[in-house]
């Protein structure tokens, strides 16, 4: 292998990736949570089987500007919005959210309006997310409180 | 600023984050917002370093602890360093997986945890991480406990963000010759062998204990611990909130301090990466980047 260039930022993105209700399934969030490691970012872990009050005081703790959601048990369209309405309540209304796992077409509007930037489904290149995650964090009004229609057109 | 650091002494988690990040980043300077409180304390402590080969349990005795600590009404807060990529800079922080503590409605107003990255510092422990403990401390946090990166047997720089020094061992850790060797087991305040329910926990205590005989009196305790079952927790709780610092450690400290210091010097220098990308390319060799990084710093300096 040949050399690689330093592309070591001044200051990583600290990036939550958290799996809420019970699906004991965590290879995607791993896969995601490489990718972005990969790409430069500090990404926190917290393990299988978070409630929602569990994930906001995580993201709240470790200040991170991001917060990926996994979940594969079909109850994202119970479990996310109710992560977002927590992280708004805790004044972390300027966190950016984004969501993946077996998410069907037709539940992913309810999950932008509650200010979930991005789902992405199975077979998601992982570029495509770490372009998103570069997109999203040069914007300032894409928080999950904040008023923006804006989400990403995933490819799958 | 000065309101911010009142909403976070006032106990605001989210804004005491924030300006972790901040001091973490360097963009906010904890000798300009507190007062000065270098000064060495060897009755108490407040700082507590956790340290330890990879995959001796560090992570689950911590947790053990902080349940106790918390549950008798402490305040403790962990930093909890992982290493970052040398190649990209990225790191995976893992710690909070196995942590209980913080998911205790109970006790966990009293725990808070934060996952560090290395970042750019060689070794262990980045030296940001005392500044960061110490604005902790005046956010009110009672007890701060850092846990080093899994570390072997040489690696020190956590003699220079620390209080105190625990050493964590596993059982069956090499023959009695391993317990012989110099390094980090001289500078510990106090040693927990985890895993003491596996076969050969018993045995590496007891060589650890012989080998410190031969110190005298100031030898630290030895003491047998599971931070999964249970084993030995409430004892090793005791022992370490009351643990003096066994005073052997200030030469090692200083001189971790001072070279940390140094290091740390190079790594914020402007051209830092400029300089790694010229060696990677071989534009210079290591005396003339040497040269680059400390005759500039110099030259600023006077």
């Amino acid at each position: 292998m040949g050399w690689v260039p330093c592309r070591i930022m001044e200051q990583p993105l600290r990036i939550v990736v958290a799996k809420p209700g019970l699906d004991g399934h965590d290879r995607g969030a791993k896969v995601v949570a490489r990718a972005l490691r990969d790409a430069g970012h500090e990404v926190i872990y917290t393990g299988l089987r978070r409630t929602s009050q569990q994930i906001v005081d995580a993201v709240r703790d470790e200040d991170a500007r991001f917060l990926g959601l996994s979940s594969l048990s079909g109850a994202h369209a119970h479990l996310f919005p109710q992560v977002c309405q927590k992280l708004v309540e805790a004044g972390l209304d300027d966190v950016i959210v984004f969501g993946g796992g077996i998410i069907p077409q037709e539940d992913r509007p309810a999950l932008h309006q509650a200010g979930i930037r991005a789902v992405f489904g199975p077979g998601t290149p992982t570029s495509e997310i770490l372009e998103f995650i570069q997109q999203a964090s040069v914007k300032n009004d894409s928080g999950v409180g904040q008023e923006s229609d804006w989400y990403w057109e995933s490819s799958a | 600023m000065s309101d911010k650091l009142q909403q976070a002494i006032s106990g605001d988690r989210r804004v005491m984050a924030r300006l972790l990040s901040q001091i973490e980043n360097g963009d906010l300077l904890v000798s300009e917002v507190l007062p000065d409180n270098q000064s060495i304390e060897y009755n108490s402590w407040s700082t507590m370093a956790i340290t330890g080969a990879p995959g001796v349990g560090k992570s689950v005795l911590v947790d053990a602890l902080m349940n106790q600590w918390a549950g008798q009404g402490l305040r403790v807060a962990l930093l909890a360093v992982d290493p970052s990529s040398p190649r990209t800079g990225g790191a995976l922080l893992g710690d909070r997986v196995r942590m209980s503590s913080v998911d205790n409605p109970n006790i966990n107003e009293r725990v808070y945890v934060r996952s560090i990255a290395t970042r750019s510092s060689s070794g262990s422990v980045p030296l940001i991480v005392e500044d960061m403990a110490a604005f902790l401390i005046a956010c009110g946090w009672e007890r701060i406990l850092i846990e080093t990166v899994g570390s072997g047997q040489a690696e020190l720089r956590c003699a220079a963000v620390a209080d105190r020094i625990v050493v964590v061992e596993g059982p069956a850790r090499g023959d009695g010759v391993q317990a012989e060797k110099a390094g980090l087991l001289e500078l510990a305040d106090i040693v927990l062998v985890n895993k003491a329910d596996l076969d050969g926990a018993e045995r590496h205590a007891g060589e650890l204990r012989e080998s410190y005989a031969l110190d005298g009196e100031d030898a630290p305790d030895v003491l047998l611990t599971s931070g999964l079952k249970g084993i030995g927790i409430e004892e090793a709780a005791v022992a370490l909130l009351e643990l003096p610092s066994s005073g052997r450690a200030l030469r090692a400290r200083m001189r971790e301090r001072l070279l940390g210091q140094h290091e740390r010097r190079l790594v914020l220098h402007p051209s830092y990466n400029e300089v790694l990308n010229g060696l990677c390319e071989g534009t210079f060799d290591i005396d003339e980047a040497l040269k680059q990084l400390q005759g500039e710093e110099n030259e600023r300096a006077s």
